[in-house]
């Protein structure tokens, strides 16, 4: 099989990759944004505990 | 009780310790998320090129391997979201809540993902991309309630009162789960029946079996990973005014 043969999918390209695109994007976004959101709680707490 | 050994029942008290439980997690994640990168290596490799194109489907088919361990673990988080927000009703159990509250999200992702990537089978297979056959809308109900336990969770500011209502909402919203399971069933519907659970004469070769396992123990493990973050995040802000976190913001400007 070539690349090309392995990314065409039978003629079923759009359908395969689309679907597993939306799935990366939906599970990196739910690692993501928990840390992103811990990150800032962190910083906002030691300004707030400075005051 | 007498049947669970004193180790458990200890590892168990400790964990529901939130200093405990932070620490714990914290050394736990790299090794979870190695075990999660290499199932899903495997687990991909196997389906998207060892496996063979499916002789009606053609290549079509290999969206099964998120498809349907996505379907999985949306009805398996729904059914631990609901059992920890029962724990945290009855005994009070500030981790049972996070674990519960910190489900949604991560259940509520998986369920989109299986109703998208079937939309996208679907096209190409029946020709059109939404039909209100039983299992697909009872699918849809699923994220419904996710997204309802999401907003609830977040209308109300006293976390111990919002906990509170979002377990009632998701064991009330646990008749849907058989519902779902069986809707191939009681129902004439254009989604396929089971192919995988019907033990006796699985009608899924080993080839593409064996890599739908192994995303689905990928995706087990994804669960965990997402959940736990969360949960750590979830956490501080509840514990935000006890000592432990305190100290932890102290140390964390250094």
């Amino acid at each position: 099989m070539t690349v090309q043969e392995f990314f065409a999918m039978g003629g079923y390209a759009f359908y395969v990759w689309t679907a597993y695109g939306v799935a990366l994007i939906v599970l990196i976004a739910n690692i993501i944004i928990p840390v992103v959101q811990r990150k800032q709680f962190l910083r906002r707490q030691a300004s707030k505990q400075k005051r | 009780m007498l049947l669970i050994p004193d180790s458990v029942v200890r590892f168990f008290h400790r964990m529901a310790s939130p200093p405990h439980f932070y620490a714990f997690t914290e050394r736990l994640m790299p090794w979870l998320t190695v075990i999660f990168l290499l199932l899903t290596a495997a687990g991909l490799y196997g389906g998207l090129y060892l496996a063979p194109p499916d002789y009606q489907q053609g290549d079509s088919y290999r969206i099964i391997y998120i498809h349907v361990p996505s379907a999985w673990m949306s009805l398996f988080i729904y059914v631990v979201m609901a059992i920890a927000g029962a724990i945290g009703l009855i005994w009070r159990i500030k981790l049972a809540e996070i674990v519960a509250i910190s489900s949604a999200p991560v259940g509520a992702g998986f369920t989109f993902i299986a109703l998208v990537t079937g939309s996208l089978w679907g096209k190409p297979m029946w020709g059109a991309w939404w039909v209100w056959d039983a299992r697909l809308t009872s699918e849809l109900i699923l994220l419904f309630l996710y997204l309802g336990v999401i907003g609830l969770y977040g209308a109300i500011d006293d976390k111990r009162v919002a906990s509170k209502a979002v377990a009632i909402l998701a064991l009330v919203g646990v008749v849907n789960i058989p519902i779902i399971h069986y809707s191939v069933e009681w129902w004439n519907t254009l989604h396929q029946g089971p192919t995988v659970t019907k033990m006796d004469k699985p009608s899924i070769h080993v080839s593409m079996l064996i890599p739908l396992l192994l995303m689905a123990l990928s995706f087990k493990l994804y669960y965990l990973i997402a959940m736990l973050q969360r949960a750590r995040t979830e956490l501080l802000m509840r514990e935000r005014n006890s000592q432990w976190v305190r100290t932890m913001v102290l140390e964390n400007e250094q």
